[in-house]
């Protein structure tokens, strides 16, 4: 199976064009309740991206036989059955952060992120292109879940992925682990990833008026 | 006998006016914080100073970062974002680390008025908004207070003041409990005397009730303020707390101590009758004050924390914009 530009594409959106985060705000409730550590995040973000990629790739297989007017619940089913094996297997590999995940590994069922998927693209498209999507997607969340967990934890925490930063004397914000600290960088990152993406839109504008006149004034000095 | 001439004024009335401008506003506001200011150098030295001077600088540097560059020089000039600097560094402990009270004052501006859209649009006051932000993240150093030491020390600085950023301030030996932390916790009363001068402990700008009642007054008398929602506070908190002391004298503090103890003045006067977060009808200034003074004395008595003025006005700055619809008085004519 070559992989083609358009199915790279098909990847490469979810990271930054369609960030399922920044670009849809979907799948908020593990965004906030989870990050208040780095390392919770990166569990998270690699529980959902296996859940993702293992529901697409199902759902893509058996579109034609899903009938229309059952398909939520079956996607829902597809998606259980992978957040079952997501969920039975931290809780063998690793306990601790299983415990501190809490109702959130089994909430990642609710995760619109991943039905939204199913209904917009894997149910639409064919296996290569579902499973590049769904790649692309996790992996997008996955950057806004370390984004999100990495900041809060170092100021937090005064750490980062358990790794002290700052030494003893560091004075922590208590309010980055708990909810609001969620809200606040979250709202933060919004709004820097807007911002940014405002600046990027008026640059290529600007350049691409500068070729039009570029271009006018060439017309001109031929004639 | 020598008259002058009467002239005939050909002008219907009113004959004075003044046009009420938001830096003339402002000035007024600076005004009558001046003497609890002065008092808060008075009792805190040093500390008080630099604290003041970091919180304007941090308040004022993010005003100019997040303005339009041609709307900066208005923007400053107002003074509006010095003020919400001052404001916020009198409702802080004499001992917090200048790093913090820097912090609190970009949030302040930042998050509680740039990004609604600068002054006038936001929602809440800005300088609460800072203060509560800075009691949820460093809830150790917002709570500990040194006691006012005169100013025959003025140079005394309080160590912890000298914290490096994102570090610990060492903390003095001298700490000392607010009345209100001493009532609640304790169950021991402060003097109304020294309530009223000012000899506690407490944040900077909070201690004093005789200056502040005279800030307070100057205001009303100038007319800056809407004297509805001091007087609602004021009334609502001495009978809920009236009410309470009855009930039980040994547990719950007398009217007085409730008014004179803690950021109620202060909040009151200065941070409840902001005119962007207040109310615009007569009658909604009324429920504000009313909700305030209920709040504070709620959170006071049976809430987890021994102030309660902080939380009492961001509350009801999110109830305002209903309280507003709900009181538009009817249109002249319309059923």
């Amino acid at each position: 199976m070559a992989t083609d530009a358009s199915a790279y594409e098909e990847m490469l959106k979810g990271l930054w064009r369609e960030n399922p985060t920044f670009v849809q705000v979907l799948g908020m409730c593990p965004m906030l309740a989870v990050t208040n550590s780095a390392t919770n995040a990166l569990v998270m973000g690699l529980a959902t991206l296996f859940v993702l990629v293992g529901s697409s790739l199902l759902v893509s297989s058996f579109k034609r036989w899903i009938p229309k007017q059952v398909r939520i619940s079956l996607y829902i089913i597809i998606i259980a059955t992978f957040v079952t094996v997501v969920d039975y297997s931290l809780l063998a590999l690793v306990p601790a952060i299983h415990k501190e995940l809490g109702a959130f590994i089994p909430l990642i069922v609710a995760n619109c992120m991943i039905l939204g998927r199913q209904e917009a693209f894997a149910s639409k498209h064919s296996i290569k292109y579902a499973v590049m999507d769904a790649i692309g997607m996790s992996l997008g969340f996955l950057i806004a879940l370390l984004a999100l967990g990495s900041v809060r934890e170092i100021l937090g925490s005064g750490s980062l992925f358990n790794v002290d930063l700052f030494g003893a004397n560091f004075e922590p914000w208590v309010i980055m682990i708990l909810p609001p600290g969620g809200f606040l960088t979250l709202g933060l990152l919004l709004l820097f990833f807007n911002w940014f993406t405002e600046r990027r839109k008026q640059f290529l504008l600007k350049v691409a008026q500068a070729d039009q006149s570029v271009a006018i004034v060439g017309v001109k000095d031929n004639g | 006998m020598k008259h002058n001439d009467p002239k005939l004024l050909l002008q219907s009335a009113p004959l004075l006016r003044q046009e009420l401008t938001t830096p003339g506003a402002m000035k007024e506001v600076w005004l009558a914080l001046l003497p609890t200011t002065l008092a808060s150098l008075w009792f805190f030295g040093l500390s008080a100073l630099l604290l003041i001077v970091v919180s304007i600088a941090g308040a004022v540097l993010t005003e100019w970062l997040f303005t339009d560059k041609d709307k900066r020089r208005m923007a400053i000039g107002d003074s509006s974002a010095g003020l919400t600097g001052l404001l916020l560094a009198l409702t802080l402990p004499p001992g917090l680390p200048l790093w913090m009270a820097f912090l609190g004052a970009v949030v302040s501006i930042g998050l509680g008025k740039v990004i609604w859209g600068g002054l006038g649009a936001n929602i809440f006051n800005p300088a609460l908004l800072g203060r509560a932000f800075l009691l949820g993240t460093f809830p150790i150093a917002m709570t500990t207070w040194g006691s006012p030491s005169g100013l025959g020390d003025f140079f005394h600085l309080q160590s912890s003041n000298l914290a490096w950023p994102f570090m610990h301030g060492q903390i003095d030996a001298l700490s000392a409990a607010t009345p209100l932390g001493l009532m609640k916790f304790q169950q021991q009363t402060t003097a109304i005397s020294s309530l009223f001068i000012g000899n506690t402990a407490g944040s900077l700008g909070e201690t004093s009730a005789f200056l502040l009642l005279l800030g307070g007054m100057y205001l009303l008398i100038r007319r800056s303020i809407d004297w509805r929602i001091p007087t609602a506070i004021f009334l609502t908190a001495a009978i809920f707390s009236l009410a309470m002391f009855i009930n039980d004298a040994d547990k719950y503090p007398s009217p007085i101590v409730t008014l004179f103890s803690g950021g109620l003045l202060l909040g009151a006067f200065f941070m409840a009758t902001d005119p962007v977060t207040s109310p615009l009808t007569p009658k909604g200034c009324w429920i504000f004050g009313i909700g305030v003074g209920f709040l504070v004395v709620l959170i006071r008595l049976f809430g987890g924390l021994p102030e309660g003025m902080l939380y009492a006005v961001l509350l009801m700055n999110a109830a305002t914009p209903l309280i507003d619809r709900y009181t538009q008085p009817r249109i002249f004519g319309r059923k």
